[in-house]
C-alpha cells in the first residue's frame, strides 16, 4: 500500500527510507555468519539466506537443535528472523515465510506445504491473484488441479515451480564461496585470542586434516584458514603451496609466515570461537620415486622454500621462468608465479656453442626510445645517444630482423632491425630500428632494447 | 691428555677465521689462473661476495652470474631484485642467461617491494640447503643494508652453505663483512676500434670484464682482465686486451693495494 495510505491507518507512523546496498552488505555479512553452520551457503535476495545442511545436523546435535540455535542467534542480535527446514530449497523457503519453525520430514514436503496459502509458492502477483479468484486458496488445493490445466492457464514456469514446492524434482542452488575439498574445525567454549594458541589450533587442525587427506591419498595445494569472531565478523587467511602439502608442521608454519606477514594484522575483537582449517584444493600426491630421479629431497626443499616466500611476501612476486614459441624478444621468455608454473613445460633451448651471447642479459620491458645517427637506409647506428650520453658505436653486428606477428590482425606493428653493438668504453647494447626505411615509414626511430654483460 | 688434545682443536677451529688458516672450506676455481691464487684456490663458498657495478650495470650482472655458476654445483639459483629496478637497470632476460650458458629454469627470481624485503629475503633463503647461490641485487646504498645486516647474512650463509652474492648499483662500498668485493666495469673487445666488417670480427661479443677485487679476506687484491666462456662456463683471461688501464681518479679511495696484472 502507498506510505500516504499507511500514514493515514496508523497516526505517528515512523518511517526510514530503504537502504539497499546497506541491506545487502548486512545479508552478506549474516551470510558470512552462517558459514559456521554449513559452508553452503546461497544468498536468497532480498533478505533471505538458504543454506544446504545434509550431512551437518548431526554436529549440532539434530535439526531441531540447529534450527533453534540458528534462529535464537539472530533473533537475539535484533534481526526479525524466520526458519525451516525441508528437502527442497523452494520448500524451505515457503514454509519459513509462512510457517516459521517448521521442519519438514523428508519426503513428507508435499503434505507439509499443503495447508499453507497460495503466496507462499512467490509466484507473481497477478497469477496469485488469478489463483485466489478461481477459488485455489492453498497450495494443496492447487496441487489437486492437473497439470495439463495449470500449465494451460498459468504456464510451464508455476508449474515447476510447484513440483519444487512438493519436494519433487529441484533447482540446484550455488554456493556463495567454493566448496572445501576437506575441512577441520575446532570451536571454542571460551572465546579465544592469544596468537600462541592460535597457532597451536592451526598446528591440531592441520593434524588432523591431513590425517583425512592421506587416507584418500591426497595434498593440499590452497588450504584456508577462517577465523570467526564472536561478534559475527569472520576474517580468512589463504595460503597456497607449489606441491600438494601433506606436512602438518609445513602448514603450522606456513601459516604462521603469512600471518607475520599480514598487512592487516588479525583483530580478534573479543575472542575466536570457532576456527577451521580447509584445503579448499586438493590434488592426488604423486608417489617419490627413488632412483634415478635427482634428489627428491631437493625438490621437496625448493618448494618448501617457494611456499615459505609467496606466504611473505605474495604468490605473484616469486616467479620461475618459463619459454613461450615466439620470436618476440620481449615474450620469449616470460616469468610466471612459480607455485602456479606447470613443471613439465619448463624446457629451455640450449645456446649454439661457438658463438658469443645473441641476447643480452638485460632486458628493458619498454624499449627506451634512442638518438641514434645511422647510415640510411639499413646500416648500424654510428653513434647514440640514451638517458643524455653520448655513445659512439666501436663495433656492430647486425641486422637481425625480427618481423612482428603479422598474423595479429589488430595491430600492425613495424618489423624490427636488431644490431648489437659495442661503444669506445666496452659496454654493449641491443638496439633496434623500428620500421623499414621507406617500405613502412620514412621516419624509422631507434630503441635500446637491452643490455649485454 | 686426550681432554686436552681436544680443547686444543676446540681453540683451533676457534682461532682459524683470525688467523686466516681455512681448513675444511671448499673453494670453487673461477678458471683464471691469476685470480684463482690469488683467491687461494678459488672463491669461497657459503659466505658471503659483493659485486661493485659500474653504469649501466649489465655486466656486473652478467659477472655476478658467472660466479653463481661456478659457485653452485648444480643446485638453484634465487635471483632477488626490487621492483624499483625493473625501471632503472631493466629486467633480467632469461635467453640472455640462456645465452651465457646458465639453465633458466634452474633460476628462481624474487621480486621485492624494496631493500628491506629483499634482505630478509635473502636471509629466509639462506636456511634451504638445496639452493646452491643467491644473487640480491640492490640499488644504492640503503640504510638497512648495514655491517649488521651484511654480517647476518654471513652467518647465514655459514649455517647450510649457500653462497650468497650482493649485486651492488651505482652504490659508494660501505664497511661489510663481505669476504671478498670485487668491482666491474666493462672491457672494450680490442684495443683500438678497427671498424672492419669480416668474418671474425663479428665473433666479438663474449663476455668481458675488468674485475677488480678490491678487498679479500683471507688474501691480496688484485686487477684482472676476464673473459666468461659460455660453452664452458669458466672465466679465462682475456684476449687481445693489452695492458688494462688503472682505475680513474674519481673512484672512492678505498682500495688500498692494487697490483696491475697484465691479461
Amino acid at each position: 500500500m502507498p506510505l500516504a495510505s499507511a500514514r493515514a491507518i496508523v497516526g505517528g507512523l515512523a518511517v526510514v527510507e530503504a537502504d539497499l546496498p546497506a541491506d545487502r552488505r548486512k545479508l552478506i555479512e549474516i551470510a558470512d555468519w552462517c558459514d559456521r553452520f554449513s559452508p553452503f551457503v546461497s544468498l536468497d535476495p532480498p533478505h533471505g539466506l538458504v543454506l544446504d545442511i545434509t550431512g551437518v545436523s548431526h554436529l549440532f546435535d539434530g535439526e531441531e537443535p540447529m534450527l533453534r540455535s540458528l534462529r535464537g542467534t539472530l533473533i537475539a542480535a535484533g534481526f526479525t528472523a524466520c526458519a525451516a527446514i525441508a528437502g527442497t530449497a523452494v520448500a524451505a523457503r515457503a514454509l519459513a515465510r509462512f510457517a516459521d519453525g517448521t521442519i519438514a520430514a523428508p519426503g513428507d514436503e508435499a503434505a507439509t506445504i499443503a495447508p499453507l496459502p497460495v503466496a507462499a509458492l512467490d509466484l507473481e502477483h497477478k497469477d496469485t491473484h488469478a489463483l485466489q479468484r478461481a477459488g485455489l486458496k492453498t497450495i494443496g488445493q492447487v496441487a489437486e488441479r492437473t497439470r495439463a490445466e495449470l500449465t494451460a492457464r498459468f504456464g510451464k514456469e508455476m508449474v515447476f515451480k510447484l513440483d519444487r514446492a512438493l519436494g519433487r524434482g529441484e533447482k540446484p542452488i550455488s554456493p556463495r564461496r567454493i566448496l572445501p575439498a576437506f575441512a577441520a574445525e575446532r570451536r571454542f567454549a571460551e572465546p579465544v585470542v592469544s596468537e600462541d594458541f592460535i597457532a597451536e589450533t592451526i598446528l591440531g587442525l592441520a593434524a588432523s586434516l591431513c590425517a583425512v587427506m592421506e587416507e584418500r591419498g591426497q595434498g593440499a595445494r590452497r588450504l584456508e584458514a577462517s577465523f570467526f569472531r564472536t561478534d559475527g565478523i569472520v576474517r580468512r587467511i589463504a595460503v597456497d603451496t607449489a606441491q600438494p602439502l601433506h606436512d602438518p608442521a609445513t602448514i603450522a608454519r606456513l601459516f604462521r609466515t603469512r600471518l607475520d606477514a599480514l598487512s592487516d594484522p588479525l583483530d580478534p575483537g573479543f575472542g575466536f570461537d570457532l576456527v577451521r582449517l580447509c584445503a579448499v584444493h586438493a590434488e592426488r600426491l604423486v608417489p617419490q620415486s627413488v632412483g634415478l630421479e635427482a634428489h627428491p629431497d631437493e625438490e621437496k626443499e625448493i618448494a618448501f622454500l617457494i611456499d615459505r616466500l609467496a606466504a611473505r611476501f605474495g604468490s605473484h612476486r616469486v616467479m620461475v621462468f618459463q619459454p613461450q614459441d615466439t620470436h618476440i624478444p620481449e615474450a620469449a621468455g616470460v616469468a610466471v608465479p612459480a607455485q602456479h608454473a606447470d613443471a613439465t613445460k619448463l624446457a629451455w633451448e640450449p645456446r649454439e656453442t661457438g658463438e658469443p651471447p645473441r641476447r643480452p642479459i638485460r632486458l628493458f620491458e619498454r624499449p627506451e626510445p634512442i638518438d641514434a645517427i645511422a647510415q640510411v637506409p639499413d646500416g648500424p647506428p654510428v653513434s647514440f645517444r640514451w638517458r643524455r650520453v653520448r655513445h659512439r658505436v666501436t663495433r656492430a653486428e647486425g641486422p637481425e630482423r625480427i618481423a612482428m606477428e603479422w598474423w595479429q590482425h589488430e595491430d600492425h606493428k613495424p618489423t624490427r632491425d636488431y644490431f648489437r653493438v659495442e661503444d669506445e668504453n666496452g659496454r654493449r647494447f641491443w638496439l633496434f630500428r623500428e620500421g623499414l626505411f621507406v617500405r613502412e615509414t620514412m621516419e624509422p626511430r631507434w630503441f635500446l632494447h637491452g643490455l649485454f654483460a | 691428555m686426550g681432554d686436552l688434545a681436544h680443547r686444543l682443536a676446540g681453540t683451533r677451529q676457534l682461532l682459524d677465521p683470525i688467523l686466516g688458516e681455512e681448513r675444511n672450506l671448499v673453494r670453487c676455481a673461477l678458471g683464471h689462473a691469476a685470480a684463482d691464487m690469488v683467491l687461494r684456490g678459488g672463491l669461497l663458498r657459503g659466505t658471503l661476495h659483493e659485486i661493485f657495478a659500474g653504469d649501466p650495470g649489465a655486466s656486473a650482472a652478467g659477472f655476478a652470474f658467472g660466479l653463481a655458476q661456478r659457485v653452485r654445483r648444480e643446485k638453484r639459483l634465487l635471483w632477488i631484485r626490487q621492483d624499483f629496478s625493473a625501471l632503472e637497470h631493466a629486467e633480467l632476460c632469461p635467453t640472455g642467461l640462456a645465452e651465457l650458458g646458465i639453465d633458466p629454469s634452474s633460476v628462481l627470481l624474487l621480486r621485492a617491494a624494496h631493500a628491506e624485503d629483499a634482505l630478509r629475503a635473502g636471509a629466509d633463503a639462506l636456511s634451504c640447503a638445496a639452493l646452491g647461490a643467491v644473487i640480491v641485487e640492490i640499488p644504492g646504498n640503503p640504510k638497512v643494508l648495514d655491517l649488521v645486516a651484511s654480517r647476518r647474512l654471513v652467518l647465514g650463509a655459514q649455517t647450510k652453505g649457500v653462497t650468497v652474492f650482493l649485486l651492488r648499483l651505482s652504490a659508494q662500498a660501505e664497511p661489510s663483512a663481505a669476504e671478498t668485493r670485487w668491482r666491474i666495469r666493462s672491457l672494450p673487445s680490442t684495443e683500438g676500434d678497427d671498424w672492419a666488417p669480416s668474418a671474425e670480427a663479428d665473433n666479438w661479443g663474449s663476455p668481458r670484464f675488468a674485475a677488480e677485487l678490491t678487498r679479500n679476506r683471507h688474501g691480496e687484491t688484485g686487477h684482472w682482465a676476464m673473459e666468461w666462456c659460455c660453452d664452458e662456463r669458466a672465466f679465462k683471461p682475456a684476449a687481445n686486451s693489452g695492458v688494462v688501464a688503472a682505475a680513474p681518479a674519481d673512484r672512492p679511495a678505498e682500495a688500498p693495494h692494487i697490483r696491475l696484472l697484465a691479461g
